[in-house]
């Protein structure tokens, strides 16, 4: 049988019927390796996301930047970081993990450090 | 016969880049990380490899989910940078060498590792970083790319990556040339940049695998891709990819250098250099 990958704590693997379910949170992001399409999500963002068939909720993260949200509802990071890099240069990745984490930047990465050497709870 | 000079494991790291090209290796912030790349360049300026086989992965660069090959060889002349969604690093176009490409997609289908063939490829980070850690501003090799599905479940087993070395190193070891090859797996290594487990790193894990991929690979073929991804972070199942370069080398090795820093951005960062234990 293959391999189960589910029950990892905070965790949302990107496995098949993942990626089905973000199909279209990750053609967004894939298209923004374009870009005329950067410039376009720039002009008008709401006629950009029409171009892609997101549900109310997938089409609301995305424009709060509620990365946690997105990976929820099946986005990839690494497609929807994409819309970090807009105008030209991307946001830290210490960024991303600190809001999906609710911390502060400076405060996630200590915390990061010290479970880093001496493990993580639980 | 062409001949492997030896192995290379290094971390990625995208925001890597722009430190490089700012020229802010040689700051107190950085200067440690950086040096600690030294003993390696000096390694590889002595062995002078020809050839560089790098085993990487694309984050939605060239590859996107539509159509995800699982492991994709290069068989292009030369390989452009794409465009990851910003602005492209001011990095060379790596150049290719057709026959060596040819040969080895030759070999690695004659064994049924049915490789995605690429005519073109355009790369990102995870191979441009390596390549400026590893060789600097001007990279002295022919280069073939290997690229591994490590973003999209199911991605590869670690004993199918250790066996594609083995299969590669077969393919160097059957070319008909005296070229000096080096192969480069990329990634990790602890880290996770999604959902309420951001942030995860483990040191106690990273060196564990350090150790392991010099002495004893097989250990690390039997971690299952669920447990790299709950002891490490689910993003450091990149991992899997050294072991492409691992199972390239003869059994038994000897380590060049070793080097270790957690919490560069939001990885624990390794570098392993090791070379065939009989290798002059």
């Amino acid at each position: 049988m293959p391999e189960r990958y589910d029950g990892i704590p905070g965790t949302y693997v990107f496995d098949l019927p993942t990626a089905r379910r973000g199909w279209e949170l990750n053609r967004l992001g894939i298209s923004l390796t374009k870009p005329e399409n950067r410039a376009a999500y720039l002009a008008d963002e709401d006629a950009y996301l029409d171009r892609f068939a997101l549900t109310p909720e997938q089409r609301a993260a995305v424009k709060a930047r509620d990365w946690l949200a997105m990976v929820r509802l099946g986005a990839n990071i690494y497609y929807v970081f994409k819309l970090t890099g807009l105008r030209g240069k991307p946001a830290p990745m210490a960024e991303l993990g600190a809001a999906q984490v609710g911390l502060e930047p400076a405060e996630f990465t200590r915390r990061n450090l010290e479970r880093g050497r001496v493990g993580w709870p639980g | 016969m062409a001949r492997l000079i030896g192995g290379i494991g290094t971390s990625h790291i995208p925001s890597l880049g722009p430190v490089i090209d700012r020229k802010l290796t040689t700051t107190p912030e950085w200067k440690p990380f950086f040096a600690s790349y030294d003993p390696v360049r000096a390694w590889l300026a002595e062995r002078a490899p020809d050839l560089a086989i790098v085993v990487y992965n694309d984050h939605g660069c060239d590859f996107f989910i539509d159509k995800m090959p699982t492991f994709a060889v290069g068989a292009a002349p030369s390989y452009p940078a794409g465009d990851q969604g910003w602005d492209v690093r001011p990095v060379p176009v790596a150049a290719g060498d057709l026959a060596f490409s040819q040969h080895a997609i030759e070999c690695l289908i004659e064994e049924e590792f049915d490789v995605t063939i690429c005519q073109e490829l355009r790369l990102d980070h995870g191979f441009h970083v390596p390549m400026s850690l590893l060789f600097g501003d001007t990279w002295p090799v022919r280069v073939l790319p290997i690229a591994v599905n490590v973003i999209q479940h199911p991605v590869p087993t670690p004993t199918r990556c250790y066996k594609l070395g083995a299969a590669l190193r077969r393919a160097i070891d059957s070319y008909p040339t005296d070229e000096r090859v080096v192969i480069v797996g990329t990634g990790g290594m602890s880290h996770q940049l999604h959902g309420e487990r951001a942030g995860f790193m483990s040191q106690a894990f990273d060196e564990g695998f350090l150790d392991a991929i010099e002495a004893d690979p097989l250990a690390l073929c039997r971690i299952t891709r669920r447990a790299y991804m709950e002891r490490a972070g689910a993003e450091a199942i990149e991992l899997i990819m050294w072991l492409v370069m691992r199972g390239a080398l003869d059994t038994r090795v000897t380590r060049v250098h070793r080097a270790y820093q957690l919490g560069v951005s939001l990885t624990g960062s390794g570098l392993i250099a090791l070379e065939n234990a009989a290798a002059s």
